[in-house]
């Protein structure tokens, strides 16, 4: 069976905060009903713990490492999930229900099969 | 000469049923596309002289099964595997009603919600269609090698992406079929947009869209929306020859003469209005509600006998399913013919975000022309005329800002 991303794109969300309490129980309820398609998958800390590497002398160069990037839009890449299903149908139809898919937007993507695991 | 003609139309009417059936048993649209090609050839090359066989659908089957079987062993040879070709050599006949619904699996895998727009448009009129990437490319008059490519990439998305190849479930089913209508109704206008004389190719296009929607109401009779759908391309068709003066000009829908109008094609499609309606009574389809509106002015001896609360009525069902703009700007056109400039001017004027449509301009202008207000009426034309639209479109709005100064 082919496996999935979903790339959940949202308002940052710092979940430390008591205030996202009832959101993190949508995804709670999420996780539980869904735990027979899921193969894994985390929420990320914002984008303000992002660091970004790129080696621009080619492989074996001198890394450079800076700060972020940060999302120019209200949306940030906020999380993912690794799903297993039958065809895109069905991965779509999961990734309806990611508290995610109302709060901000899903991209579901197949995974390349050598990557897979 | 005349055998192969009527063997070429009967390949093409066949040729979108082998296909679907090919796609299904290979799982490759690209190895089904090469194998239908190939058994088309032998079919040109055969049955103009033998004879057209009993059933001229399984001889392609069969002919474009064993193309296909041949590529795959050869691909499975020089990748040093046989494997793969053993699925399509299962003699195991095919189960029952799989090859009635392919057609319809290949509607919905062509029309799927995960291909954009125009890759639904090309992939529709490449494999429903049976038209050639060439002819796609010239009939949306885009370069013949971005439209391979294009073609490429949501071939490649639907086998990578796993787009399935199926009907969908009952409860999927109407919102599924509404998409299909939505690319068919694309094709429609893409070909009615397109005017007439040199932009023959283009006007071919509204000729496929009536073919694909007749193809759907033949795969689902019973579903309103692919009912609706056809009402509404033949009606809005059946006016193409009223719609253009001698000189190429528009001529719209008040002024046009309507012993040009297709009786013919206003019959069926107010018959199928009517089946439509039959099917549905309760739930509002916004292509039957806008079928109902066009066989109104279908069946109206002129403009004026027009029965404009039957109209307006109608597109307060059409609201309630599809409320746009532009709806409503049209039901305002219909409400000024009902009561009168007036009210039609104050609904228009009551409708935001449609400056940028240049037909809200010119609604405006037309009904600011009535009322007396020449001056607004001239600026709003100006408007209009600052909008992006076709020539023929922008002729008829300078027409009527010349008649307003004059």
């Amino acid at each position: 069976m082919p496996t999935y991303i979903a790339l959940t794109y949202t308002a940052e969300v710092d979940w430390k905060q008591p205030e996202y309490a009832d959101a993190i129980q949508e995804y709670v309820a999420f996780d539980e009903a869904h735990a027979a398609v899921l193969r894994g998958g985390h929420a990320l800390y914002p984008t303000a713990t992002a660091t970004t590497v790129r080696v621009p002398g080619g492989k074996g160069g001198e890394p450079i490492v800076s700060d972020g990037p940060y999302a120019e839009t209200k949306e940030a890449l906020t999380g993912f999930y690794l799903l297993e299903c039958a065809d895109l149908d069905e991965a779509l139809a999961v990734a309806a229900k990611m508290p995610a898919a109302w709060h901000g937007t899903v991209e579901v993507r197949p995974v390349h099969p050598s990557l897979e695991s | 000469m005349a055998a192969g003609d009527a063997v070429a139309r009967l390949l093409r009417d066949e040729g979108a049923h082998v296909l679907a059936t090919l796609i299904r048993v290979t799982g490759d649209i690209t190895l089904a596309e090469d194998a239908v090609q190939d058994a088309a050839v032998r079919a040109l090359e055969r049955w103009p002289r033998d004879g057209v066989p009993d059933n001229p659908r399984a001889w392609l089957i069969v002919a474009a099964k064993r193309r296909a079987i041949d590529v795959v062993r050869r691909e499975a040879r020089r990748a040093g595997k046989e494997t793969a070709a053993v699925a399509l050599l299962d003699p195991v006949p095919e189960p029952a009603g799989a090859v009635r619904d392919d057609l319809l699996r290949l509607v919905f895998t062509c029309c799927h919600p995960a291909l954009s727009a125009e890759a639904q448009v090309a992939l529709a009129l490449r494999t429903l269609g049976g038209l050639s990437t060439a002819e796609v490319a010239r009939a949306l008059m885009v370069p013949e090698a971005t439209m391979a490519k294009r073609l490429t990439r949501a071939k490649q998305k639907i086998a990578l992406a796993r787009i399935p190849y199926r009907v969908p479930s009952a409860g999927e089913l109407p919102g599924r079929v509404r998409g299909v209508a939505a690319t068919i109704y694309l094709i429609f206008n893409e070909g009615y947009a397109a005017g007439a004389g040199e932009h023959l190719v283009r006007v071919a296009l509204s000729a496929e869209a009536i073919r694909l929607a007749r193809l759907l109401v033949g795969l689902l009779p019973d579903e309103p929306t692919a009912l609706g759908l056809l009402a509404l391309l033949l009606l809005s068709d059946a006016r193409r020859a009223a719609r253009l003066d001698e000189r190429g000009g528009a001529v719209l829908l008040p002024d046009q003469d309507r012993t040009r109008w297709d009786t013919a094609m206003i019959r069926e499609g107010v018959v199928l209005v009517g089946t439509a309606l039959r099917r549905a009574p309760d739930r509002p389809d916004p292509y039957v509600a806008q079928a109902a509106i066009a066989a109104c002015h279908a069946l109206a001896p002129s403009y004026a006998d027009t029965d404009w609360d039957a109209v307006v009525s109608w597109y307060d069902v059409l609201l309630t399913v599809q409320d746009t703009a532009v709806v409503r700007l049209n039901r305002a056109v219909a409400v000024a013919e009902r009561d009168g400039p007036e009210a039609g001017l104050a609904l228009v004027e009551g409708i935001d975000g449609l400056a940028a449509y240049p037909w809200w301009h010119a609604t405006r202008a037309e009904l600011l022309r009535r009322v007396g207000r020449a001056s607004e009426a001239s600026a709003a034309y100006e408007r209009a005329l600052g909008l992006e639209m076709n020539d023929v479109q922008a002729g008829h709005l300078r027409r009527r800002l010349s008649d307003l100064d004059g």
